[in-house]
């Protein structure tokens, strides 16, 4: 007995088989995507701030708290690291945002997680991009927190940037231009947006300049760290040819429509993958991320500096990063994420359809109990298929 | 930026240097005793084999420094390129590299083409049995073999009697163990027909010597392996269901139970190779009879499937329901001829250690022609003269469990206590079908590198052998080397390792 043939979608008959892709595949290359950008950023953060404390000498335990703690807040975790450790200083900081496995956001976590989602693709991607993957994990396996500060902390963050830089340039000269490669880079633009705004988030959030600390030393030596967290201050300077002001800064890392690691242009970016994702397939009625996330970037495009730090930075970061987190839930659930099949439905629902088939004779004259069945199928076919789309 | 794996050989000038002055060399091979068991490689102390010379020539220039150098850069590559197995019995999943050995084995080629018929003999022999066992039962009808021994054997599927498969292929992929005894004869020691593992090892191997050893290639003539991944590929897209609806190839994919899978490099090794999906259980689903896969453009029919799951756990709702593994409705549409895999089920009767008793009769029955390559001499605990043969001897012999793989319920009598024998003994007399026994075969030798010098390690070999259009075997396939001193015992599993296999173009 056959389901309802309106129960299952029609087979994909639009592409090549040759460009069909696993929707759990497309999940697993945005997400090896992502929690690479992340080390990458992550490695940077800590990195150029290790070096801006050099500049100030010797701190007192709380200007050290002060320093580290909104770093550590930004990428929210905060309650874990006040669990795990009693003083927020340079080593323990470090230790918790590089090395330590509990914390999922750490440079190990994100490395090994970037490694396991390509492990699970292993057949999609090229050797290149996973021996990279495979090489960075190894590394960071192998080093322990005491090698970190002996044999340098700059060389261990620069290594670690290095095989972000070597993964994306081997990405984009050995992996075809398919749909894979459209999640791929959907995957770093959106972490890079959302890093971003994290970036500027925690700065302007804890030291909110007063009119006589702006200018002075150690104000702008944060803005210059700002900068450098983002690889921009060389981009910044070319750009305005000044000195270091805070409104040009936001303004640079926003809305400038040419830096690539700034808001605006990593939205462009993303709207322009979406709209090659979406160009594949349909998107379910009022669930198009294109439409929607065209409307932000828009915005992006008319917004001035002045009037945003008027209506408050924080609350327009805050808008951003719920836009972007939008953006990613929408094409997550429409593309990437196929709920786990039902498998107890799934065993009844089969074992009841052989059962019937050998009893197919006499079921000519038993309309009930095929019926009873029918509603069987559907209720499992479209538990499989139409899923309660939960993200995981 | 990677340079904490690589590594400083002897810059050439200086060992030019050294011999220069006139050092005497130590050839690597000097202190290489054979003793006295067939070593692969040596005639006898000093005397290589004709088919073993430019290999020998090849590394006695070596200084052993060197050889290991060579030795732990291939090491340190299988690392960086993720060629590794996973460990279960760690809780952190650490991952180890396969371990390999560099002196290639050598196989000259009018040896291998024995092999390659006496494997070609047995495989066709094999899938006609299968057919034959899941249909008239000739065989048994004709009393060659009792019915007791098929029709109760674990992995015999009654549901599939009178069922079809494609091309009446039940074997696709093979991997035969073959040993040689202290003459030098090959052996069958067992048959894998179920989901045999390894080529990607072969495959491996192969290139990782190529880069570390170019020079031993360069006037051997060896032939390659490197078109097994297609080969196979072939051999899946031949075997597609007859119902089979398209113009273009069949949609095959390789599916695995997922990456904790200790074998799941080879499973995504194969699939990149062959350029089909590796999916896993989850990602297909069964409507109508007809498998389909979920892609993100909605599901797409899948037509073969090389499945690395055994049959207990392919299908919940018919075999394991506590599989989490399978796709629930699978064996129904292989049934309907929706969907072809390879092997197919209840292909494990024919591997059974109990039924490896029979197969040259098996060979003699379907082909009329006698076995080109023999079996271990077998004695089978259910056969009463066999069984009392079997239990005063305990300590003579080797006892295997007949449906156990990876080396595990076995009793090596020779090297075994007391209370293991007394628990094999129990063990038998409570379940004797489930039991065979063996003489030990002293398996053949091989110079393997032991970190200092060269030592000899008992091997085996695994060829793999396709069933498509016509049956194919690499030539080569895997050979493993029991790395611990004295052991037998080859699998990854305990303590084996490997080496790349050579068969010679003459």
């Amino acid at each position: 007995m056959s389901p309802p043939p309106s129960s299952l979608p029609e087979e994909t008959h639009c592409r090549p088989k040759s460009s069909v892709m696993l929707a759990r595949v497309a999940g697993s290359l945005y997400w090896m995507s992502r929690y690479l950008e992340r080390a990458e950023n992550q490695a940077r953060l800590i990195d150029v701030n290790l070096n801006l404390l050099l500049d100030f000498g010797h701190l007192s335990s709380s200007q050290l708290k002060d320093h580290w703690l909104p770093i550590v807040r930004s990428s929210g975790d905060e309650e874990l690291f006040a669990r795990l450790y009693q003083n927020a200083d340079n080593r323990s900081v470090t230790e918790f945002m590089s090395l330590c496995r509990d914390n999922p956001n750490s440079l190990i976590s994100c490395i090994s997680a970037a490694r396991e989602n390509a492990r699970q693709v292993r057949d999609q991607i090229s050797s290149e991009m996973w021996e990279v993957l495979n090489e960075a994990h190894h590394f960071i396996q192998r080093s322990r927190p005491q090698d970190l500060w002996h044999q340098g902390a700059s060389a261990f963050y620069e290594r670690i940037k290095r095989y972000s830089h070597l993964f994306q340039g081997i990405t984009v000269s050995t992996f075809s231009r398919n749909e894979g490669f459209e999640f791929i880079q959907f995957g770093k633009y959106l972490e890079r947006a959302d890093q971003i705004t994290r970036l500027l988030d925690m700065k302007y959030h804890i030291l909110l300049p007063t009119a006589a600390e702006v200018g002075g030393a150690l104000d702008s030596a944060q803005w210059h760290a700002i900068l450098r967290s983002a690889s921009a201050l060389e981009a910044y300077r070319r750009a305005y040819v000044s000195e270091v002001h805070y409104l040009k800064v936001i303004e640079f890392l926003l809305f400038d429509p040419h830096f690539p690691r700034g808001l605006r242009f990593c939205c462009q970016e993303m709207a322009h993958f979406i709209g090659l994702i979406e160009q594949h397939h349909c998107p379910p009625e009022g669930h198009s991320a294109s439409r929607r996330f065209a409307g932000f970037c828009a915005r992006l495009e008319r917004e001035h500096v002045r009037a945003v730090v008027q209506r408050g930075l924080h609350e327009y970061l805050d808008e951003a990063q719920l836009e972007i987190a939008e953006a990613g839930n929408l094409l997550y659930q429409n593309y990437m994420y196929h709920p786990a099949v039902d498998l107890n439905a799934e065993i009844r629902f089969h074992q009841q359809q052989e059962q019937q088939q050998q009893s197919e004779p006499q079921q000519q004259s038993e309309p009930l109990q095929r019926q009873t069945a029918d509603s069987t199928v559907t209720e499992a076919t479209s538990k499989a298929l139409d899923p309660d789309r939960n993200p995981r | 930026m990677f340079t904490d794996l690589e590594f400083k050989s002897i810059p050439p000038i200086l060992a030019l240097l050294m011999l220069k002055a006139g050092c005497p060399q130590p050839m690597l091979f000097d202190s290489y005793q054979p003793e006295n068991f067939h070593d692969e490689m040596f005639q006898s102390r000093g005397c290589p084999r004709p088919h073993y010379q430019a290999v020998m020539d090849a590394i006695n220039g070596l200084q052993g420094s060197e050889f290991q150098q060579r030795q732990t850069a291939v090491e340190a590559a299988f690392m960086r390129s993720g060629v590794t197995f996973t460990v279960y019995s760690d809780s952190q999943g650490t991952e180890r590299i396969f371990p390999f050995d560099c002196v290639p084995r050598v196989i000259p080629a009018l040896e291998w083409q024995r092999v390659e018929r006496g494997l070609v003999q047995r495989l066709n022999a094999l899938n006609l049995f299968l057919h034959d066992l899941y249909h008239d039962q000739r065989i048994l009808k004709d009393r060659v073999i009792a019915p007791a021994y098929l029709l109760g054997a674990k992995h015999f599927r009654r549901e599939f009697m009178h069922s079809s498969v494609p091309r009446d292929i039940y074997v696709h992929i093979c991997g035969s163990d073959l040993i040689r005894d202290r003459s030098g004869n090959y052996l069958v020691l067992e048959d894998n027909l179920r989901c045999p593992s390894g080529a990607s090892y072969m495959l491996e191997n192969r290139s990782a010597l190529k880069r570390s050893f170019p020079e031993l290639f360069e006037r051997a003539g060896v032939r390659p392996v490197d078109h097994y991944p297609s080969e196979l590929l072939k051999v899946l897209q031949h075997c597609a269901p007859a119902q089979f609806r398209g113009d273009d190839a069949p949609q095959a994919v390789l599916l695995t139970p997922g990456v904790l899978n200790s074998a799941y490099f080879e499973h995504a090794f194969l699939a990149r190779q062959m350029g089909i999906p590796i999916v896993e259980g989850r990602d297909l689903l069964v409507r109508d009879q007809k498998v389909y896969m979920r892609t993100t453009a909605g599901p797409l029919q899948v037509d073969v499937i090389y499945r690395r799951i055994d049959d207990d756990f392919l299908d919940p709702s018919v075999f394991r329901p506590d599989s989490m593994l399978g796709v629930p409705g699978l064996v129904q549409a292989v049934r309907a001829g929706h969907v072809t895999l390879a092997n197919s089920i209840g292909t494990g009767v024919a591997d059974d250690k109990v039924v490896y008793y029979f197969v040259p009769k098996i060979i003699s029955y379907y082909l009329g022609e006698e076995p080109i390559l023999p079996n271990v001499e077998t004695f089978l605990a259910s056969e009463p003269t066999d069984c009392s043969f079997i239990l005063e001897n305990l300590d003579k012999l080797v006892v295997k469990a007949a449906n156990e793989a990876g080396g595990y319920g076995m009793l090596m009598g020779p090297w075994a206590s007391r209370a293991e024998i007394e628990q094999f003994r129990r063990l038998i007399e409570a379940n004797p079908r489930n039991y065979i026994a063996q003489h030990p075969v002293s398996l053949s030798r091989h110079p393997t590198w032991c970190g200092e010098q060269f030592e000899g390690r008992h091997i085996d070999l695994r060829p793999y052998i396709l069933c498509g259009e016509k049956v194919t075997v690499t030539p080569g396939g895997l050979t493993r080397v029991a790395l611990r001193k004295g052991s037998l015992v080859v699998n990854s599993s305990q303590g084996g390792g490997s080496k790349d296999t050579w068969v010679l173009q003459s």
